[in-house]
């Protein structure tokens, strides 16, 4: 178990790696950023030879990477055009996503489970069938349609929320938008746990179970459920990661000002020290939450073991 | 059992994270402005550069500095005339050397006064090439500027400060340009040309933490890209002071959700209504919504560094396409009347007595799909048969007018293929290629006025070689009126010669106008007196509280 986790870690650094230089180039390529600083204007060349030096822009592609990787393992994220530390917006956009995640991730987990378990044990019976049918319906509109149609009934016709979030973003401010968010995804983990079930109930250990003369509940509960969510648990892992990197309709909607809004801004304005540093902290949160989900396998299926 | 240890420990975990998380953002909203009293509470945008005035070239940051700053002259919120301010007077005897006189008793917000030396201070700063700062072509025309700045890539400064500013007492200090600008005095409205406290000079990153100005408004608390607190100066000096208690600004990561907060009623000012919601402004909104004229005007420029459209008959090309687009049609269906067919090259913010000229182009800039082919015919017909129309389409409604003047011109010429749109995908990479020259075809050229002067819409984009001319114009009768203009005896005759360059530039049709654009807002009923500025920015000091 230690030496699989300890390889894991190891085969995390390469991903790393070619990850943040793929993400370098691409922003790299989307051009100079300094003309765009004066706006209608044709810049002074001297003024924007310095903003050039300043941000290394002067330097070939390769070598401002390999100055943005050395200062990254001092801590030093780089500087975004407004003057702020990329660390700064690091540490404002991170939590406020991160609640955000969390809000949508609980709602999917609890919600999504609890439909894939009612669908796929009644089988074919009507509640199953419109729940399909509303797991449709969700997946076919787009979350801006939900977004803004969710927004203007209960924020303005209604006034039960504020329609914007507030720069703190508390865990009841972010329930709607959470909810918003999380919608698409929880389709899925229904369908996903819903397969999954239909498929197992027929397995031999669930016979058993029930032959043994087990309670319902607990056979569905400890032995049909825990062995179904496997897919489940794969699929929430790499959600995570998705929910905290692609709110950015859902913040852009809610005037939340997470990591999507920063990511936004920074591509807008072309600002590779933003939009590497946040893709680099998205990076990682992937790799670890993927590592976490092949962990949490084994504590599923005791038939897993890792050497 | 060991399992079930091991599952109970994942989610102890994760809820130890989200408690972690929880606890950063408990207690308050995190807004800066308290709710109490009459504060006003404005839609905002993250500024795009540090907040100092030579710094500070767009619209968002422009809000706070208009607020918290006063230069030695301000634009009239209504008439956009230039009055003083803190300059006592401005004498001149040959419209090149200066004597200014500031007021006694105006302090900043620290509580020190406002000197001749915080005029010099930060004009010398901002035009400093060690500072980097984006607004400092402003100080070109003052004597001792190409030492601070010189224009080379990499050269370094040979001297500290320019010469041709002079600090002869407290309250006086003299400045010599290079040559004469009779309209000089009038720009010094400009946020660039604001006074500086000596605290920005002793810890400049404080400084910027919490800009101190000298304005009608001071920073209370300012939390980055989320929010800015600003109360009512008490001790501002001027005239126009502050008839709320203090405004709030707030960042919107999107104008919509603005729009949203205001119908809400948490939001109490908006500007820059979103163009989605413009058909149903007025049903949603009234008499709060507001819609007018901005130092804004948008033309399409040719690149007439390119030999294919600099011919002596391209004019005609030039023309007759500016006669081949129907501004009429695009203004009211694209922009539900918040642009305006332009019928010159100024802005009607000037107003007549300033400038602007309603008849100046006639029929050239009227929608005539007739005369259009024919003069397009007559000129040799488009280069090569087509042409493009370029813009960046990551902000505003570009893609769509271009799609419709591009329509408009197949129409007119009776072929679908004659004019197509070529999108760039960011500000940046289109401001590359334009100011790279890499232009073959139409592109769009627009024009924010920094001050609401006829030279302004003028000098920079169309004198030979100026900053902001795109299209490579130069004609040898524009440029010798604009010389004579800025070195003219006074205003009038100042004005005057202008006008005349502008009929030179009608005649060769560098740039095709094509609207004035309007500033657009809207306000809740908690707030009345709500309006725009020529540079549509909302007049916050005037805005009451009911």
């Amino acid at each position: 178990m230690g030496r699989y986790v300890v390889r894991r870690l190891l085969q995390m650094i390469p991903v790393f790696i070619g990850a943040t230089f793929l993400i370098f180039l691409m922003v790299f390529a989307l051009g100079d950023p300094v003309t765009g600083l004066f706006g209608d204007r044709a810049p002074d060349a001297a003024t924007a030879a310095r903003l050039r030096a300043e941000f290394n822009l002067d330097k070939p592609v390769w070598q401002q990477y390999v100055l943005y990787m050395g200062n990254i393992f001092t801590g030093d994220f780089g500087t975004a055009f407004n003057g702020r530390p990329v660390t700064e917006l690091l540490a404002d956009a991170l939590p406020i996503s991160f609640r955000l995640m969390l809000v949508a991730i609980v709602f999917e987990i609890v919600v999504g489970i609890v439909l894939g378990v009612v669908t796929g044990l009644r089988r074919g019976r009507a509640a199953d069938t419109s729940v399909l049918m509303a797991t449709l319906v969700v997946i076919a509109i787009p979350t801006f349609v939900l977004g803004t149609t969710l927004q203007f009934f209960l924020g303005v016709q209604l006034g039960w929320i504020n329609p914007a979030v507030s720069p703190a973003a508390r865990f009841d401010e972010l329930i709607v938008p959470g909810i918003i968010l999380a919608l698409v995804s929880l389709a899925y983990v229904t369908r996903l746990t819903r397969t999954s079930i239909v498929e197992n109930a027929r397995a031999d250990y669930v016979r058993t179970a029930v032959a043994k003369g087990l309670p319902r509940r607990r056979v569905t509960v400890r032995h049909l459920l825990r062995n179904s969510l496997i897919p489940v648990v794969t699929y929430l892992g790499a959600d995570i990661g998705t929910l905290m990197a692609g709110a950015i309709v859902t913040e852009r909607i809610f005037n939340i000002q997470g990591v999507g809004y920063q990511l936004y801004e920074g591509i807008l304005r072309q600002n590779s020290p933003t939009v590497v540093g946040f893709v680099t902290v998205l990076v990682l949160i992937f790799l670890i939450a993927n590592l976490l989900v092949d962990l949490l396998y084994a504590v599923l299926d005791p038939r897993i073991r890792y050497a | 059992m060991r399992k079930g240890t091991r599952l109970t420990m994942a989610v102890a975990g994760a809820t130890a994270v989200g408690l972690l998380a929880t606890s950063c953002g408990g207690g308050d909203d995190g807004y800066g402005g308290g709710d109490g009293g009459s504060t006003v509470r404005a839609s905002w945008g993250d500024p795009q550069n540090p907040l100092e005035p030579a710094n500070t070239n767009e619209v968002q940051g422009g809000k706070v500095m208009d607020m918290i700053f006063r230069g030695l002259k301000r634009y009239n919120p209504e008439t956009a005339a230039a009055e003083d301010a803190l300059a006592e007077s401005i004498e001149t005897e040959d419209q090149q050397n200066f004597t200014i006189k500031i007021k006694q008793g105006w302090t900043f917000s620290d509580g020190t006064e406002v000197m001749a030396k915080s005029f010099v201070d930060a004009w010398n700063y901002g035009a400093n090439i060690e500072n980097s700062q984006i607004n400092s072509y402003f100080f070109q025309f003052i004597d001792g500027y190409a030492d601070v700045h010189p224009e080379d890539e990499g050269a370094e400064p040979t001297a500290d400060t320019m010469s041709g500013l002079e600090v002869v007492d407290d309250h006086t200090f003299t400045v010599r340009l290079t040559e004469p600008f009779s309209l000089w005095p009038d720009t010094l409205g400009y946020t660039a040309y604001s006074p500086l406290p000596q605290a920005f000079f002793d810890d400049h990153e404080a400084w910027l933490e919490k800009p101190v100005g000298n304005g009608p408004y001071m920073i209370d608390s300012y939390s980055r890209s989320q929010s800015m607190g600003l109360v009512k100066y008490d001790d501002y000096a001027g005239d126009d002071e502050a008839r709320n208690d203090g405004v709030e600004l707030r960042v919107y990561t999107d104008n919509n959700t603005a729009y949203t907060d205001l119908q809400a009623g948490n939001l109490d000012v908006i500007d820059d209504i979103p163009a989605s919601q413009l058909k149903n402004v007025e049903s949603d909104l009234g008499d709060r919504y507001i819609n007018q004229p901005a130092g804004i005007i948008q033309t399409v420029s040719f690149p007439l560094y390119d030999d294919a459209w600099s011919g002596e008959d391209m004019v005609k090309v030039r023309q007759g396409l500016s006669m081949a687009i129907n501004r009429e049609e695009i203004t009211a269906k694209i922009f539900a009347d918040t642009r305006t067919p332009a019928t010159d090259f100024t802005s009607p913010v000037l107003e007549e007595s300033g400038g602007y000229e309603p008849d100046l182009c006639g029929d050239i800039c009227e929608y005539d799909p007739e005369k259009a082919k024919e003069m397009i015919e007559d000129g040799g017909g488009l280069p090569g048969g087509t042409v493009t129309l370029t813009s960046n389409v990551d902000t505003g409604s570009h893609r769509q007018w271009m799609d419709a003047a591009c329509n408009s011109i197949n129409n007119a010429l009776g072929d679908t293929g004659a004019c197509t749109v070529n999108p760039v995908p960011t500000f940046a990479d289109f401001r590359n290629q334009v100011t790279g020259d890499s232009m073959t075809g139409m592109f769009r050229s627009g024009w924010q006025m920094d001050y609401p002067l006829i030279q302004n819409f003028l000098q920079p984009l169309y004198y030979t070689d100026a900053s902001s001319n795109d299209s490579g114009y130069s004609s040898p009768d524009f440029d010798d009126l604009v010389d004579r203009a800025n070195s003219a005896d006074d205003e009038d005759e100042a004005i005057d010669l202008f006008k005349q360059a502008q009929e030179v530039l009608r005649d060769d049709m560098p740039v095709i106008p094509l609207w004035y654009q309007n500033g657009t807002a809207g306000h809740s009923e908690r707030v009345s007196d709500v309006k725009l500025n020529p540079f549509s920015v909302p007049v916050y000091t005037e805005v009451t509280v009911s």
